[in-house]
């Protein structure tokens, strides 16, 4: 009891603290939305710029074009080809990145703050972003490399397990579908500059910046990034996941370790249920070494080194999902002590200590998530991203204290059914 | 340490050196160490916990003890029961883990600034007080084993990396895998986890780094009032191991359900022993980089994008350790190349140093990134206490982390084309190849070798 008031006296003095990172936001006049945190501690910034251009808008036939074009946008653009573009970033210390995911494409600019360094940067930023070139011998290479890393992904365990899982729990949505060797194969050149045109606009992008930067600088920046862009229009969703049937999928493979997912589509960013959610997982699977499965999996019976759950809401309704790995021959046990661990949990939720303990932490290493500017980018990207209120990291560690038992108990009753959850397995004897 | 991590290592050392006092350091009575860097831009701490002990402070039959401990550290001490330790950093709001190199273990929390005082009294409770209990030994190490099996024996290119290993060197303990030989695992005992810990788990051989918003004055109070009580104690001596030198090349193929092969080639490279004497290893860092430091660095420019021979080339190269060093150049070839026409293009792009050198706009390029990488290290609290503690772990002062900079910078394009004709010496490497078999067991069709 000592520990716990000590916890939440604790929470008060960070809470003082950090009443800290301050977001702006607006609109550019060519409609694109952005977010900008000003953080002059050191000589450096990060532009992370983001569209509604992930795997869930691959047209039908068409799995992995969202990854091709996002990979291929700085292989040539504009008047620079891939090597200059590489060159030229690094003569400057600045570099790229970004991804595709299944809700977005995202392209990422790091660079030192000063003018000789940060003004060249962010012109091949724009080239990038507003005229890729999409060679024709380039994206058949480009193609050849993702049809060889999608065949060695498919003898991998851990990847076939997690292609099984996607599939099986959305059946009938785009989150389901796989990028193959096959519908790579089939993509085209104008189908990038197809997608390209079709998703890299104004209405549909998110330009977050975090650094060494005055707020009229960051206007002009943004607003010339998207100036570039078409205006176009935002993407449109497709239909919201079903929630599958209960269903146990077995795949055989020789490896050594079973290879184990459970899970059901269950949140989307920003429904309320996820404060009960997140706090209620962190007894069940969320809370490293100090969650009941952890404790059931790992620390008793030695079954497994990492077992976990986790909810990952997207823009419609992500997985909820459990984790593990454990020696081919007891991976039945370990399924059977998982399944025990969350029907109790469904059934009686948390304890009141452990509630506390959750609190404590979720709402105590707040002040973690924020130490850095690439943390403080990743936490306003989303934002800016999923629409999530302004106000959402200033609000993040009351939503979690207001959490009760049978919020969490009730959330977990509606978005955990046992008869919508699917199982996966690879390698289990 | 890979070749990245060290360069961001080898630059955060321009700023420190800005403000000369901090990071602030301090011995105490027991021989502990403790180097505290101020960094006040978020209300947060990083304690990071080293002991100068990792696996290549093991036996033959004890493979794997090092890392077997660092689990067991969190199984309890007469203070603090047996999983007790997570609890209350998770209760802190804090994040804790720990880590095994061949050269090093180290444990460390992430937590709000106002909650290190109880991490330092966790830490310096299970320096000296741990419980190595039977029964908890007995389920961690199913837990180890679990871990090998997903980290090694289902995984083909940590499996070629440990084959490598165990070929490269013959006498030197670096031939052993980090997490021990599965056998080793089987047959180890509690009492074997206990005696290492009692041999080796003492103030004097260890040391503690703190970073974030604390005041170094107040960390040096609380260091004396957990830690300065602890005894210390007369280490054993450790016996210099010398690795035989090599008189030929060595090749290993190692088979496993995968899809592409991947070809490793392993040279004995020298090891920064001496910052200001030394200039060989700084040199090699600079040709790591330009062949390797950028996306139209050489090897991925002619191998990946030109030749398209490859579908990944790179090399790694680690100037720090406390054994003996390796330079690994390495690949996948692309769909209808071999292995074989792998590691001639990457022959090739090193008889093109040998012979033409690097350009100057090359080396430039280079120690821009270089002094970049430096101002962008700072974004991370936990990223410049690990730079401290790398650098420590293999006895080298992180005081003159700057004065490595510096040698870098210096740099020549000469000092380059000479290690590369120095290096690269066939008595001295060692190929590894990964040969990858169907998921189904049965035999591919005969023409494996011109299958990729």
């Amino acid at each position: 009891m000592k520990r716990l008031l000590t916890a939440a006296f604790a929470l008060l003095i960070s809470q003082a603290a950090l009443a800290g990172v301050k977001i702006e936001h607006w609109v550019t006049p060519s409609g694109a939305r952005v977010q900008f945190v000003e953080s002059r501690v050191l000589p450096m910034l990060d532009v992370q710029v983001n569209f509604a251009a992930g795997s869930t808008f691959d047209p039908a036939g068409k799995s992995g074009l969202a990854a091709l074009t996002r990979g291929a946008l700085d292989l040539g653009a504009g008047k620079l080809d891939e090597t200059a573009i590489a060159e030229q970033m690094a003569d400057i210390g600045a570099s790229l990145g970004g991804s595709a995911d299944t809700d977005r494409a995202s392209v990422s600019l790091r660079t030192l703050s000063a003018k000789d360094k940060r003004e060249p940067a962010l012109s091949i930023l724009k080239n990038v972003l507003h005229a890729p070139r999409f060679d024709a011998d380039i994206f058949e290479r480009e193609k050849a490399r993702t049809i060889a890393s999608l065949k060695e992904a498919m003898t991998r365990p851990d990847s076939i397990a997690g292609k099984a899982f996607w599939a099986a729990m959305y059946p009938n949505h785009p989150y389901g579908r796989q990028a193959t060797p096959e519908s790579v194969a089939a993509l085209s050149r104008d189908d990038l500059a197809a997608f390209h045109a079709r998703y890299y606009n104004a209405a549909n992008a998110s330009i977050t910046l975090v650094g060494d930067l005055s707020r009229a600088d960051a206007e002009k920046i943004a607003e010339a990034i998207a100036a570039g862009l078409p205006k176009g229009e935002a993407a449109t969703l497709p239909a919201a996941p079903e929630k599958p049937k209960w269903s146990l999928t077995q795949l055989a493979h020789p490896a050594s370790q079973a290879h184990v997912y459970i899970g059901l589509p269950a949140i989307e960013r920003g429904n309320p249920d996820f404060f009960p959610l997140l706090v209620g997982n962190y007894t069940l699977g969320g809370g490293g070494f100090v969650s009941r499965l952890m404790k059931e999996v790992r620390d008793k019976r030695g079954y497994a080194y990492s077992v976990y759950s986790h909810f990952s809401p997207l823009r419609q309704a992500g997985p909820f999902q459990i984790g593990l790995q454990t020696k081919r021959s007891q991976a039945k046990d370990a399924i059977k002590v998982v399944r025990e661990v969350l029907t109790a949990f469904l059934k009686d939720g948390p304890s009141e200590e452990e509630l506390n303990a959750a609190k404590a932490n979720l709402t105590g290493s707040f002040p973690l998530r924020l130490d850095s500017n690439k943390k403080i980018l990743d936490n306003v990207a989303n934002i800016g991203f999923y629409g999530l209120p302004l106000d959402y990291l200033d609000q993040y560690q009351a939503r979690v204290q207001a959490v009760t038992a049978d919020d969490i108990r009730q959330a977990f009753a509606r978005r955990v059914r046992p008869e919508n959850l699917i199982t996966v397995t690879v390698a289990a004897d | 340490m890979h070749l990245k991590y060290l360069l961001s290592v080898l630059l955060a050392a321009g700023l420190s050196t800005a403000a000369f006092a901090n990071p602030f350091e301090t011995t105490l009575k027991n021989g502990l160490r403790v180097i505290v860097k101020e960094d006040h831009r978020a209300p947060t701490a990083v304690q990071m916990v080293w002991y100068r002990i990792g696996s290549m402070d093991e036996v033959d039959g004890a493979s794997g003890v090092a890392h077997v401990l660092e689990h067991m550290m969190f199984k309890g001490t007469p203070n603090v029961g047996a999983g007790e330790f997570n609890k209350r950093v998770a209760a802190a709001g804090g994040r804790d883990n720990a880590f095994t190199s061949r050269d090093y273990t180290a444990y460390f929390q992430q937590v709000p600034k106002e909650k290190l005082p109880e991490m330092m009294q966790l830490e310096a409770d299970r320096m000296r007080h741990l419980n190595v209990d039977a029964k908890e030994f007995e389920q961690e190490i199913k837990v180890v084993m679990e871990e090998r099996r997903m980290r090694t024996d289902d995984n083909p290119q940590s499996k070629l990396f440990e084959q490598m290993n165990a070929v490269a060197f013959q006498a030197h303990p670096y031939r052993r895998p980090i997490i021990g030989w599965m056998n080793d695992l089987e047959t180890m005992t509690a009492a074997d986890a206990k005696a290492w810990y009692d041999t080796w788990y003492v103030p004097n051989n260890a040391y503690v780094i703190i970073t974030g918003d604390v005041d170094h004055k107040e960390v040096f109070a609380l260091a004396e009032k957990y830690y300065a009580p602890l005894e210390g104690r007369a280490l054993p001596v450790r016996r210099q191991q010398v690795e035989p030198a090599q008189e030929g090349t060595r090749k290993v193929t190692v088979k496993a359900p995968a899809e592409l092969p991947v070809l490793i080639m392993g040279y004995k490279a020298p090891i920064l022993r001496d910052i200001d004497k030394d200039s060989d290893p700084y040199a090699l860092e600079m040709l790591a980089s330009i062949l390797d430091g950028h996306d139209a660095a050489r090897f991925n420019k002619k191998l990946v994008r030109e030749d398209k021979v490859a579908l990944s080339a790179g090399i790694d190269y680690d100037a720090t350790a406390r054994g003996p060093g390796m330079l690994y150049l390495h690949g996948t070839p692309s769909e209808g190349k071999t292995v074989g026409d792998l590691e001639a293009a990457l022959r090739a792009e090193i008889a093109r140093v040998q012979k033409d050198g690097v350009s100057e706009q090359e080396l430039k390029r280079a120690k821009a990134q270089l002094i970049a990488g430096q101002v962008y290290k700072l974004d991370s609290m936990f990223g410049q206490a690990m730079e401290i503690g790398q650098i420590e772990s293999v006895g080298l002062p992180y005081r003159k982390l700057d004065r490595m900079l510096d040698k870098l910078q210096k740099v020549s394009a000469a000092d380059i084309q000479a290690v590369a004709k120095k290096y690269f010496n066939d008595d001295a490497l060692t190929i590894g190849v990964l040969d990858p078999q169907p998921l189904d067991g049965k035999a591919r069709r005969p023409a494996v070798a011109t299958r990729h």
